[in-house]
């Protein structure tokens, strides 16, 4: 299970209230778990990076561990304690976005 | 009996006001999205309770939301605007190339007829158009792919498409306006276009009379006389009386010329209103007087509507999309402004009120008169 966390204003897209819990299939990565996100949350789509999987958008971050991630290539595994549950992945509008 | 239901767009959230055909007591309801800037929320004249709104932010961009029970839910749609093709360049302020780069979407307009069929002018200007209820967009690239594109500027607020007129008398018709391109027409539902510029004059420009360039805030148009067209543009108020094939200037008496609304009167389409603007600098009332103009004559000859406007210390401004009419007898007007007042007159702008004093600045402001 995979926790992530979503900024406010795409909880409030998503509706939900809190933290998100994902099954994701076979390697956690950052691209398998926006895959899996925006399968659960289609308004999701296009709002954290571009459609079909394209790059980050320029004002999200990408965190966990207290690691910025932003910058990693999408197809690297994520940190274990992300892939076991034990810590969140974040996803964070930068504080210039909005 | 017949009400009205008026949709406006703000800095942080979509916010819909109800009132019956007296106009006298309101329910506001929102803010819908919020924190959200909502730059324009429509309604299809086919369905009433069928309403697109334009949803983005820095953060995470667009969003389209559709309702389908006149805006008491709603259902984000499709978002995923391409351009057509390789978009190319225009031209940055300072008149290097730039690369086409979508932003956001200024303005939806739904089809005259069709509930499911609306068009979206967006940043950087260009023409969508979705035929399911907004879940996909294509785009009508004959606009943005017309000659002229490479040399269009952004105007201060953007590249935007922020005017899109769908003629009812004559199926294919259809205007558009874009800051600072100018206008143009379609006469095969958006395939190709044409400028439609001819008597426009902008000084600023190196040929102030070019054929683009023009910093044009809106067009308006009475259904009822589609060839006569409405233009407030940076400076001056301009009138058409051939579809756009040739403009001459109706700013009369206007105090100053400058503004980004211009309406038309429900019933009559010789009656106009405009929000003067003291300039391109100052962008609040002259004199800090909140004052409407209207012209009963088709311009030239304008009145101050005063009355229940502030008439000291008002610095806000009237955005283009923010100014609207019902289509009840007596015709009601209304406005937001950048204050986050919503002012309504249930009497063609004679006397005003305000329907909300606090909101976040108002970007747009439309009105559905319901049975």
């Amino acid at each position: 299970m995979i926790r992530v966390v979503l900024p406010a204003h795409l909880r409030t897209l998503a509706r939900v209230g809190g933290e998100v819990e994902l099954d994701v299939a076979g390697q956690v990565t950052q691209r398998s778990v926006l895959d899996a996100l925006e399968a659960r949350y289609p308004a999701l789509a296009g709002t954290i990076r571009d459609h079909d999987g394209g790059p980050r958008r320029a004002f999200i971050r990408f965190f966990a561990c207290e690691q910025d991630l932003s910058h990693q290539p999408p197809d690297t595994p994520l940190p274990e304690a992300v892939a076991s549950g034990a810590e969140p992945y974040l996803i964070v509008g930068a504080m210039a976005g909005g | 009996m017949s009400g009205v239901r008026v949709l406006v767009g703000t800095r942080k959230g979509a916010f819909v006001l109800s009132s019956d055909g007296r106009r006298a007591r309101w329910d506001v309801s929102g803010p819908h999205f919020a924190g959200w800037e909502v730059y324009h929320v429509k309604g299809s004249p086919a369905d009433p309770d069928r309403l697109y709104a334009s949803q983005s932010n820095g953060w995470s961009g667009q969003v389209i939301q559709r309702s389908d029970d006149g805006g008491v839910t709603w259902e984000p749609v499709g978002n995923k605007f391409a351009y057509d093709g390789v978009p190319g360049t225009h031209q940055w302020y300072d008149g290097t190339p730039h690369p086409w780069e979508f932003a956001r979407v200024w303005h939806l307009e739904p089809s005259l007829e069709d509930p499911d069929t609306v068009y979206a002018g967006v940043e950087d200007a260009g023409l969508f158009r979705s035929t399911d209820g907004g879940r996909q967009w294509q785009e009508l690239p004959g606009l943005r792919g017309h000659k002229s594109g490479p040399s269009w500027q952004p105007g201060a607020g953007g590249m935007c498409l922020h005017t899109i007129i769908l003629d009812p008398a004559r199926p294919g018709r259809m205007f558009a306006a874009i800051s600072s391109a100018g206008a143009f027409r379609s006469d095969d539902a958006g395939q190709t276009w044409q400028p439609i510029n001819h008597g426009l004059h902008s000084e600023g420009l190196p040929d102030p009379d070019a054929e683009v360039g023009h910093c044009v805030h809106r067009l308006a148009m009475h259904p009822s006389r589609p060839s006569v067209l409405y233009m407030q543009k940076h400076w001056d108020v301009m009138r058409s009386d051939d579809a756009g094939e040739s403009w001459h200037e109706v700013s009369g008496n206007l105090p100053t010329d400058f503004g980004f609304p211009i309406e038309v009167h429900a019933h009559e389409p010789d009656t106009i209103y405009v929000v003067p603007i003291t300039s391109d600098a100052e962008h609040f009332p002259p004199e800090g007087k909140l004052r409407v103009y209207r012209s009963r004559t088709g311009g030239h000859e304008w009145e101050a509507l005063t009355s229940g406007l502030p008439q000291e210390h008002c610095y806000v401004n009237v955005l283009r999309d923010a100014m609207t009419v019902d289509t009840l007898d007596s015709c009601g007007v209304y406005f937001g402004t950048t204050g986050g007042q919503v002012y309504a007159s249930a009497d063609a702008g004679d006397s005003w009120a305000p329907i909300v004093r606090d909101l976040p600045a108002v970007l747009s402001v439309e009105a559905q008169t319901l049975p």
